[in-house]
């Protein structure tokens, strides 16, 4: 079983030496300087990886991490510290570091420590994947292999590999909070090689989640394996992309990469109190079509970007952002919700102890319309349908984002056609979502596999979607198709 | 090896790990230890935003029993942690599969001296809060000073780093160095009349802090980038000469770098594969790939395998030279170790560059500029399209017209792309304007024809 709140916070207290009367004195530290606020945020975290290549494990690897990461707050500026060493002397060294960003002397009350009690039941497993035997993973990693290669004679290479962690998080405030949160995360990866006739092709899959062991029995080594396969012997077809601007369909699932670059970034909130964002100002605006509503949502099950608290000790949850195209609100941590004056919407993660937290999303998805998923392909003359994604980008300023297309198809006639080779889409936020005339009934929720990277920090996180049309987004091809048209 | 006291505590910690691995039976194993010590502080509209200061240390071990291998690494470095980093070791070893190739370096291609490579600049220890502060407050109000249409900021930040790194192996390896670096970042909007803001970064980065460029240049330079994009519009889906300024043209160093892994040849996943000794570009581009100059963020006297490192070209006058290699991928495609090892002290040795440059050529970039009727001066791009085993390239950009040889309008929201095959054969100027970007040098080159994708 994976721990409780409760558990966490023993372990803190026995196993480390963290307990609140060693946290109330390197608070004490802290706010030596008179800072408004500190915060405390412990990181316990076990990973390890296994990897599959030629057919056999190639190297195991586990590793242990574990520090705590101190935030002094005084207006909107921020001392930051951090120390893997846990004995009281060193967490306090580090408490004095990050209190110089304060300039006074007054003396603070001292703070009175209390462990809370939350519902954190979004991720409890019954069987972490941390304590699986790696002979039960190796076999995991070797159906897949054999999946892979059964699939088409021309799968050349299979490289397949399993990450897992399970971190143990504790975070203490000068406001007397302390909450704890054991989170588990598990990826599981595939990546093949198409030769055919002197021709590679290559495509990657995987999934994950907060997940134990009990990820495989509604996703098998064979389907997430098989699933590269396809994607790279699919490749061997490809035609060259169109260049230009055309109606685009994106199938539901993974293209919520989109709504995660076109508004998503640019809804976090420090981009926002800094009105650096082209979102800034814009609350209760029109920034997208009427049939766009948009959420991050920190509380699915089981989800990748899930979490119970947030890295600064906030409950998490269920954020409308966008809501039939009126910008509703930002996601916010602590420092933008003081400057906004509103709670904070559990949004303040970070990648590590090394690291202070910042308005981050968990799981960011469109809601379902009311389109048939076929009668958008049918709209479109000639467009592109896009499946796969290795990635994406965005300029928080102007707005303008990418999207990478790595499985994708043209559509001619109201048909998709014939798939295309890797291509990259290239549209500017609030543009293409006024441009987004269907929305699909079939909203999903891609599997586990995104991990999102801002001011140098990744953190796992979520995307999901609707079958969608956009009337038009610019499709960075190769093939020069000038004066295709349009019926969207 | 050690040459400054900061490295003696790694060396001896990599070495103490190193000997209760030994003790507990492993054959072949390596250990290493790092330890970073980061200080940065950032401004924002002239207010201090953040101040951080810390020091990481971890430790890595790499067992390889029978040629079964596994790596473990950890932060706690208590003596109780360190004898547990050796039993999951030994255990996971176990539950591997003999891999022939799984081995530490040859002893004869490793480091026996430390050459000096001027990798240590003093004064960076030394550097206090208030002169991280001074410099950060100067690049950004230089940068808000330059024009009355620059009205925001994203922040300026002036950070310093001195880091050491020890390795040891049961081979009787035995090496630590110790480098530092300063960098120094900002970033600015302009407005457009519209209240539209375009934004615009610069920085600089060096191992030694009198190298930086000044402060108030990068601020400029940030503003000057910011202005320059307004009014920036769409352009017309076209196919058109391409001048890539020098700081995009590093980061096809960058790419070719990357495609010439000698594990991607392994894995077959490179556009390079079976082109060795083939020209790969006109006899312009000269590209090379070289860890041993002073002074330099790419630099360092041994690899992450102890290997010393060296000059490695890669393209020679166009000719594709051949693969960088550690000594895993090297014994398995018959080839020799480059020096070309990075180590993170939680996995396997990792190939990676050293400093890469393109050679200047002899023409001015104003001259390449000229030449060009309808073109595109490039200076942003986007995203992650590449695609490294076919070479496809698709990627976001922003950059500006060329009209009848001369700089014109601002473009952005458009997508460049080609084959990389095509593209490095296509490059038809080299400019004289080389410059570097922290560890990578370039000039200006010019591609011939790309697509550009737009309205």
């Amino acid at each position: 079983m994976s721990d409780t709140p409760a558990d966490v916070i023993g372990f803190y207290s026995t196993q480390l030496g963290v307990d609140e009367a060693a946290a109330e004195s390197v608070l004490a530290s802290a706010l030596g300087r008179g800072g408004s606020f500190a915060e405390l945020y412990f990181e316990h975290k076990r990973s390890g990886s296994l990897s599959f290549e030629d057919q056999q494990v190639k190297s195991t690897q586990a590793s242990l991490s574990q520090g705590v990461g101190i935030r002094v707050v005084e207006g909107d500026a921020i001392g930051y510290a951090y120390t893997e060493d846990l004995s009281l002397d060193a967490m306090r060294r580090a408490a004095a570091t990050a209190a110089q960003i304060a300039h006074g002397t007054t003396e603070t009350n001292p703070v009175d420590v209390t462990a809370e009690s939350y519902p954190a039941d979004r991720y409890a497993i019954a069987s972490p994947s941390t304590s699986t035997p790696l002979a039960d993973k190796v076999e995991l990693l070797r159906r897949a292999d054999d999946a892979a290669r059964a699939y088409h004679s021309s799968i050349a290479r299979v490289d397949a590999s399993m990450v897992d962690e399970e971190k143990r998080v504790l975070i203490v405030r000068s406001d007397g909070r302390m909450v704890a949160d054991y989170q588990p995360l598990l990826r599981f990866n595939v990546s093949c090689l198409s030769e055919l006739e002197g021709e590679r092709r290559n495509a990657r899959w995987g999934g994950g989640g907060r997940m134990g062991m009990a990820y495989f029995e509604n996703h098998s080594p064979e389907s997430l394996a098989e699933e590269a396969a396809r994607q790279a012997v699919l490749q061997q077809e490809a035609r060259e992309a169109p260049a230009g601007t055309f109606p685009v369909v994106l199938a539901a699932g993974d293209s919520g990469i989109l709504l995660h670059e076109a508004v998503g970034h640019g809804l976090e909130a420090d981009f926002n109190r800094k009105e650096t964002s082209n979102y800034s100002n814009r609350i209760g605006q029109s920034v997208a079509s009427e049939l766009v509503t948009v959420i991050d949502d920190a509380t699915l099950n089981l989800s990748r970007g899930s979490v119970n608290i947030d890295d600064e000790g906030e409950v998490t949850g269920h954020n409308l952002l966008i809501e039939n195209g009126q910008l509703a609100a930002y996601m916010q941590d602590r420092i933008s919700s003081d400057h906004f004056g509103v709670a904070p919407s559990g949004n303040g993660r970070r990648q590590s102890f090394r690291h202070s937290p910042m308005p981050r999303m968990t799981n960011t998805y469109m809601t379902a319309g009311d389109d048939e998923p076929e009668d958008l392909i049918r709209r479109v003359d000639y467009g592109i349908y896009c499946k796969a994604f290795s990635g994406g980008q965005v300029n928080i300023t102007n707005g303008d984002f990418v999207f990478s297309v790595t499985e994708g198809y043209l559509i001619e006639n109201g048909q998709i056609s014939a798939p295309i080779r890797d291509v990259n889409l290239i549209g500017n936020g609030p543009d293409v979502l006024s441009k987004v005339t269907g929305v699909g009934h079939d909203l999903e929720m891609s599997d586990g596999r995104w991990t999102c990277g801002k001011s140098g920090q990744s953190v796992p996180v979520g995307v999901g979607i609707p079958t969608v049309l956009v009337s038009g987004i610019t499709v960075g091809g190769t093939q020069m198709r000038p004066g295709a048209g349009m019926s969207a | 090896m050690a040459t400054t006291t900061l490295s003696t505590e790694p060396l001896e910690l990599a070495a103490r790990l190193l000997e209760l691995a030994e003790a507990a039976g492993a054959d072949q194993a390596d250990a290493l230890a790092v330890s970073s010590t980061n200080a940065s502080t950032t401004v924002r509209k002239q207010q201090v935003e953040k101040v951080s200061e810390s020091t990481a240390r971890s430790v890595g071990l790499r067992v390889i029993i029978n040629g079964r291998q596994a790596t473990v690494s950890t932060s706690d470095v208590s003596d109780a942690a360190l004898a547990e980093t050796v039993e999951t070791a030994l255990e996971l070893a176990r539950v591997s599969e003999p891999d022939p190739y799984a081995g530490l370096a040859d002893p004869g291609e490793q480091a026996r001296n430390t050459p000096q490579l001027a990798l240590f600049d003093e004064g960076i220890p030394e550097v206090d809060g208030e002169h991280r502060l001074g410099q950060a407050l100067a690049c950004e109000e230089a940068a808000l000073g330059a024009d009355t249409r620059i009205v925001n900021s994203g922040g300026a930040t002036f950070s310093t780093n001195f880091s050491s790194f020890a390795l040891v192996d049961t081979n009787g390896f035995s090496g630590a160095y110790a480098d530092t670096s300063a960098s120094m970042w900002v970033e600015v909007m302009a407005q457009e009349e519209d209240g539209q803001l375009r934004n615009a970064g610069w920085s600089t980065s060096e191992r030694s802090l009198h190298r930086l460029d000044q402060p108030e240049d990068v601020g400029r330079e940030a503003a000057a980038r910011a202005l320059r994009q307004l009014g920036a519009s769409k352009a017309s889906t076209c196919e058109v000469p391409v001048v890539w300024e020098p700081r995009m043209a590093a980061g096809l160093a960058g790419i070719v770098a990357g495609a010439a892994s000698g594990e991607a040849l392994y894995r077959r996943a490179t556009f390079l594969a079976d082109r060795q000794q083939t020209e790969l570009a006109a006899p312009l581009l000269t590209i090379v790939d070289d860890a041993t100059l002073g002074n330099r963020l790419g630099s360092r006297p041994f690899d992450g395998e102890g290997v010393v490192t060296r000059r490695n070209p890669l393209v020679e006058r166009g000719v594709f030279q051949g693969f960088l290699f550690d000594s895993y991928n090297a014994r398995r495609l018959d080839a020799a170790s480059t020096g070309s090892a990075w180590r993170s002290v939680g996995g396997l040795p990792q190939i990676g560059s050293g400093n890469l440059s393109i050679e200047a050529g002899e023409t001015s970039p104003e001259e390449i500029i000229a030449e060009v009727d309808d073109g595109l001066y490039l200076t942003t791009l986007m995203g992650f399209g590449i695609n490294y085993t076919t070479g496809d390239f698709s990627r976001g950009a922003a950059g500006i017209w060329i009209r009848n040889g001369e700089l014109a309008e601002p473009v952005q929201e458009i997508n460049v792309s080609g084959n990389l095959l095509e593209m490095f054969q296509r490059i038809d100027a080299v400019g004289n304007d080389a410059q570097w970007f922290g560890a990578t040098s370039a000039p200006t080159l010019r591609m011939s024809r790309m697509t550009v994708s737009g309205v």
